[in-house]
């Protein structure tokens, strides 16, 4: 997936001695000093390096001061007191991101020829830099801003006039640069052409006057043009998505997974009081490396739509009318149990997760229904992360059992029409209208209980509707198309009365069936492990935060660590 | 005080009757070193280069032979390339315009001979678009070549195919820098790449071991392979070997190329002597003695500089600017360099802020702007500059300027950040009074001329 | 309100008019067989063929190069504007570049390039480059150095060169501009 991984050595096993900050320890070979130093607890300081792009080192932040073995007349390191090579220091300062380390290399980051290289790049990129972090969106995640802290003088020695260049240029579909800011790192550039693979972005004129841009009339409309947005080191380029909504300090992180394909993008929701303000990518090298898609990183307004379904729905006289939780999950409880089990289907949604289908599965399995399949959602693949597969977790419904992807689901209009189907469940907030069961054949049910989070076609022929939860608002796990089982955390509370929809189904087995043994995900997967095959030894705390390779899934993860 | 010229390279150019034809050019005994050259082979070429010392003439003196060893034609998995570095964008250089212009054959033979002896079956000549007249001379040597068998398929029946495009600049400096003009031939900004891993014997042109040499260095092939690798190395001194062209300009009263044994020469000759010495009867103030991006030198300095004596013993020998040989060592001994070969020269009238602020808005101008200190730092200088010579300066600006300069030179992609901090740094060091009464008298002073033009 | 794109043309004049003949588009194809292995290393020379045939290089030039060497426009915009010899808008028929880098400024190049702006009767109009004569006669700008230093101060008039141009020379020049 990328075309450069500068974080992980060519043979992670192959280890030197090297010596960083006076303190002898092993290291792969060849692996890049700035690397070297993340590793070794000490940071070297960067604007341009960036692990999964090409490098290109014109910023010159991560200097360092460098060292090599002293060499004996036998042309073998001399060894110091303590048996390690002694090393003579290079008075030219060399840049971390480009040097691999050597055998015997030693590396100071913070000596004074280090600190005065980084105070005079740092000097130089802010006399030219407007001062206007107060109204800048990346204010709390500015690297320039954060190291001018550190490695910054404070006063500037600069009065000469500013070099002027564009602000607020409409540099695309979701995209504003502002090239006052932009600190020339080329970082955008680089992602666009080697990640992208499209040259969009370049810069024109030359020297100081050197201004990014897109050539007039191509827009920087990439599919994944929002990632620029997280590289920037400084806020030269925004998401208009984004723009002047919050100060990013104020965010709550919670780590969570996309849903808007089957990829399952590793993601965090950031939050405030009960609002998501923005998704961005959450480094995961087996799944998304640092990159997520802008259709998904965008696809959270609904979230707060003014179709949110936010209270239960009872039907009554052909008119629904908001009831309490406890009358509507006696309604749907009364209503799975009106019709034989064989006269019943499920909509077992494969945008729910592992845990809701679980709970499901033992619902059914009690009341005896086994018609039961999820919906196929067609996603708009692409040669980069997303898939073609609209449903987050189609792997776990299949796993779990309760999915054929929706072979099974395609006969179902017809049988509810010749009346083999009297009752049907929907779950997950699917509109099984456009999935190929008519209006009509909807009217024609005896027991229509839809639990979902906008409301639609489907939920407004429903007899009962349960609100429900949407992914940032619940917790949970899903298996994506390359069988990577992963968790998402709850970064909000859904709206109004809306439930996570394994807590509505536990309700209902329990109305239904009496059953009430799944209190917890802990409790879920307790079970889950058991009788699960796919899950066997598996709990929550072992998916971690990165998920794992689940063995019963034949297909390979894609070239990602290449 | 006579000095005669050694001319190798210069030997026809301005020679009465010799015209740049290729006619003319066999009549001189052209392309007889081209066939001895097939006859010797690649490997012994190489040996006689790297016997003859010769160091690269663009600027930096690295020695041709070691340069050419970091490549093996029979082990290279890829093409290897060279490049003819005809991008003469040094100020005060001016030599490979007269080779390119009066003796492009000579070019043309010496080049032939390096790819020959390097493995190379594709070469291209990156000559500076300024030259206006320049590259159709070249193209139409080529041609002239090709039809004699000199270039393109099986040359002169060896076996041996080259092809030789001319390619034209467009007005940048940096494409001078050897890895700016691999990007530039490449078709992109001529952004210089990070050296390591860049290194073009490497990964050149095209990610393809590449080797880059000057035109004055391809045409010291062709002597090299006439005279041979020993013979060669006897002209000049050791480790500056062979003949040096060197160009004067400024305030002398004869301007001009030249050509002399490598540090056969003293700077007092060369001025004194061969140019006629400093015009309008005044005295020399200030030389800078290897194209603008070297260490001015102040007249009357004194250089402390380390020497074998006869017993090979290594002394330290007091030497007066008068006095400094005109070669790579004596000049990096003093601080300064050979770099391109070109002389400037300023007399006593001139203002130091001036000439300084000029050399700045040079760099200013050419600096490729990809990392952040040359980018930065060199527009600021010049921006300092300026405001000094328009009289507005800071009793601060001396130690600005020098802590800029420090901060640029050493921790930049390529060596133009030394060439844009060297001038400032040497002649801050060596005028700073003269800088600090100008800023003193603020205005108040009548400039005497304007030489800044920072426009 | 945000600002559209147009960085790097801002400078620039409206699309170059005339026709593209076929023996300019042969001259194209014969230029970038010389770069056998990447044809996009056939920009600069592209650029100056364009650049010499319609006097400089406009939305259409970037279009029509970018599309003979399969590159996106703004690759070949990249280059148009690093490049000093490029320019985006029409300047005069008589094109002189007074060089001003040192060995020239010590020659008297000042003086020159003042008594040319003089001559042409020209003024700083704010635009980058050169400054350009009303009627399109003339242009004139300082170009960095020459490399004919020996024979300060040196200019270029369209592609002619000149040496040893003092005020007198330069009128003479002009004069000459026919
Ligand atoms: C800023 C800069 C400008 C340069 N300009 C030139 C030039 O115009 N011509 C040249 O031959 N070398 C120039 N060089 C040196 C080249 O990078 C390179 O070292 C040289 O062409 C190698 O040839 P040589 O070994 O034959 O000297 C320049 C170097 C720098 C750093
Ligand atoms: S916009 Fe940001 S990422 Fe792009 S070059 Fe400028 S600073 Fe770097
Ligand atoms: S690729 Fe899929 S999972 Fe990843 S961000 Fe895009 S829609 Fe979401
Ligand atoms: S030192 Fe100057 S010219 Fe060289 S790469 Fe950096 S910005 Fe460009
Ligand atoms: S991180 Fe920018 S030069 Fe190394």
């Amino acid at each position: 997936m990328n075309p450069w991984n500068h974080d992980v050595a060519k043979d992670e096993k192959d280890l030197i001695d090297v010596q960083v900050d006076g303190v002898w320890m092993q290291m792969p070979r060849g692996l890049n000093v700035v690397e070297v130093a993340h590793r070794s607890k000490k940071f070297i300081p960067h604007y341009c390096y960036h692990p999964k792009l090409s490098v290109v080192g014109n910023c010159r932040m991560c200097l360092f001061e460098m060292g090599t073995p002293k060499m004996g007349p036998d042309r073998k390191p001399i060894l110091g007191p303590d048996g390690k090579p002694e090393i003579a220091w290079m008075p030219r300062p060399q840049i971390g991101c480009a040097t691999g380390v050597t055998p015997g290399m030693g590396i100071r980051t913070d000596s004074a020829l280090v600190k005065d290289c980084r105070n005079g790049v740092m000097e130089f990129l802010l006399i030219n830099h407007p001062l206007d972090c107060t109204i800048c969106d990346q204010a709390g995640e500015c690297k320039l801003q954060e190291y001018s802290v550190e490695y910054g003088t404070g006063e500037s020695r600069f009065v000469e006039n500013k070099v002027k260049k564009p602000k607020n240029v409409d540099l695309g579909e979701r995209i504003v640069l502002d090239d006052e800011r932009c600190i020339l790192c080329s970082r955008c550039i680089r992602f666009s052409s080697e990640v992208g693979k499209e040259d969009v972005l370049g810069f024109v004129n030359r020297g100081s006057h050197s201004t990014l841009t897109a050539y007039p009339g191509k827009r920087f409309d990439h599919p994944y043009s929002l990632n620029t947005v997280d590289i920037c080191p400084v806020g030269a380029l925004t998401s208009k998505d984004f723009r002047f909504q919050m100060r990013v300090w104020f965010l709550k992180e919670s780590k969570s997974l996309c849903t808007s394909c089957g990829t399952g993008c590793n993601i965090t929701v950031g939050s405030r009081e009960g609002k998501v303000h923005r998704l961005t990518p959450r480094e995961n090298e087996a799944v998304n490396s640092q990159w997520m898609c802008d259709f998904g990183r965008l696809n959270f307004h609904y979230l707060d739509s003014k179709d949110r379904l936010t209270r239960p729905l009872l039907q009554a006289a052909g008119q629904q009318f908001p009831g309490t939780w406890a009358d509507a999950i006696q309604r749907a409880a009364e209503g799975l149990k009106k019709v034989k089990p064989e006269e019943m289907a499920v909509v077992a949604s494969a945008r729910l997760t592992n845990e809701e289908l679980f709970v499901l599965k033992r619902l059914l399995a009690e009341l005896g229904v086994t018609r039961v399949d999820g919906v196929q959602n067609l996603g708009q693949a692409d040669s980069f992360l997303r898939s073609g597969d609209g449903n987050p977790n189609s792997r776990g419904a299949e796993l779990l059992g309760l999915s054929s992807g929706g072979r099974k689901f395609s006969g179902w209009g017809e049988e509810i029409v010749s009346g083999k189907i009297r009752g049907l469940f929907v779950l997950g907030g699917e509109n099984v209208i456009p999935a190929g069961i008519s209006a009509s054949a909807l009217a024609k049910l005896e027991v229509l209980i839809v639990s979902g989070i906008l409301q639609n076609e489907t939920t407004r022929a429903a007899h009962v509707v349960l609100p429900a939860a949407a992914s940032a608002e619940k917790t949970g796990s899903m298996v994506n198309v390359h069988g990577r089982l992963q968790r998402m955390t709850r970064a909000v509370a859904g709206p109004g009365e809306a439930r996570e929809d394994w807590m509505i189904l536990r309700d209902l087995r329990e109305a239904c069936t009496g059953g009430n043994s799944l209190h917890s995900v802990e409790d879920v997967w307790k079970a889950m492990s058991m009788e699960v095959p796919a899950f066997t030894g598996m709990s929550w705390a072992k998916i971690g935060d990165l998920g794992v390779q689940l063995e019963s899934s034949a297909q390979a993860v894609p070239s990602i660590t290449s | 005080m006579a000095i005669s010229e050694q001319r190798l390279i210069f030997k026809h150019i301005d020679a009465p009757g010799y015209t740049r034809d290729m006619e003319c050019y066999l009549k001189h005994g052209g392309y007889e070193m081209l066939k001895k050259g097939l006859a010797m082979g690649p490997s012994a070429i190489r040996d006689e280069v790297k016997k003859s010392q010769l160091r690269g003439r663009g600027g930096a003196g690295f020695p041709t032979g070691t340069k050419w060893s970091f490549i093996d034609p029979s082990k290279a998995t890829k093409p290897i390339y060279l490049i003819c570095n005809a991008d003469e964008s040094e100020p005060g250089t001016f030599k490979d315009r007269q080779i390119i212009y009066k003796d492009p054959h000579q070019l043309l033979e010496g080049m032939i001979l390096s790819c020959f002896a390097n493995g190379v079956k594709l070469a291209y000549l990156y000559i500076r678009c300024e030259f206006t007249f320049g590259h159709k001379v070249l193209e139409k040597a080529i041609q002239e070549a090709k039809a004699a068998g000199f270039l393109g398929k099986n040359i002169l029946k060896s076996g041996y195919d080259l092809e030789i495009y001319v390619h034209r600049g467009a007005g940048a400096y940096i494409c001078g820098e050897e890895t700016g003009l691999i990007e530039s031939l490449e078709g992109k900004r001529a952004y210089p790449r990070i050296k390591p891993p860049y290194f073009p014997a490497v990964l050149g042109l095209y990610m393809s071991p590449t080797i880059v040499n000057n035109v004055e260095t391809l045409c010291n092939v062709k002597h090299i392979v006439e005279m041979g690798g020993d013979a060669y190395a006897k002209i000049g001194r050791p480790n500056n070997t062979g003949t040096r062209l060197l160009c004067v300009s400024g305030d002398v009263v004869k301007p001009g190329y030249y050509e002399f044994p490598c540090g056969g020469i003293t700077l007092g000759q060369l001025i004194y002597g061969v140019c006629g010495g400093i015009r309008n009867g005044r005295r020399l103030k200030a030389v800078i003695p290897g194209g603008s991006s070297a260490k001015v030198l102040r007249a009357g300095e004194v250089f402390k500089v380390k020497e074998k004596d006869a017993q090979g013993n290594m002394v330290d020998r007091e030497v007066k600017l008068e006095d400094l040989r005109m070669d790579f060592d004596s000049l990096a001994a003093a601080g300064s360099m050979a770099g391109s070969g070109g002389v400037i020269v300023m007399d006593d009238t001139r203002d130091m802020v001036e000439c300084l602020a000029n050399i700045s808005t040079f760099y200013a101008h050419e600096s490729c702007g990809q990392c952040t200190p040359c980018r930065e730092g060199v527009l600021w200088l010049k921006k300092i500059l300026a405001r000094i010579a328009e009289g507005h300066g800071r009793d601060s600006d001396p130690g600005l300027l020098k802590d800029v300069a420090d901060r640029i030179a050493g921790r930049t992609i390529c060596a133009f950040g030394e060439a844009a901090a060297w001038p400032v740094q040497s002649f801050i060091g060596k005028f700073k009074e003269e800088i600090q009464l100008r800023i003193r008298r603020n205005g108040t002073a009548a400039k005497r001329d304007t030489i800044s033009l920072t426009h | 309100m945000s600002t559209p794109l147009r960085a790097g043309t801002e400078n620039c004049a409206s699309p170059e008019k005339g026709e593209i003949s076929s023996e300019m588009e042969k001259q194209a194809d014969e230029l970038v067989t010389r770069y056998p292995v990447s044809k996009r290393s056939a920009v600069l020379p592209l650029l100056h063929l364009w650049q010499e045939t319609f006097g400089y290089i406009g939305p259409r030039g970037v279009e029509w190069i970018a599309k003979r060497l399969s590159l996106q426009e703004i690759q070949v915009l990249e280059l148009v504007t690093f490049y000093p010899w490029f320019r985006q808008r029409p300047y005069g028929k008589f094109h002189f570049r007074v060089c001003r880098t040192l060995p020239c400024a010590l020659g008297g190049a000042g003086k020159t390039f003042a008594a040319l702006q003089k001559l042409m009767n020209l003024k700083a109009d704010g635009h980058e480059g050169a400054m350009v004569s009303e009627d399109g006669r003339f242009s004139l700008e300082y170009s960095e150095c020459l490399a004919s230093c020996g024979t300060a101060p040196v200019i270029l008039r369209n592609d002619e060169f000149y040496e040893k141009v003092d005020e007198k020379k330069a009128s003479e020049l002009v004069a000459g501009c026919k």
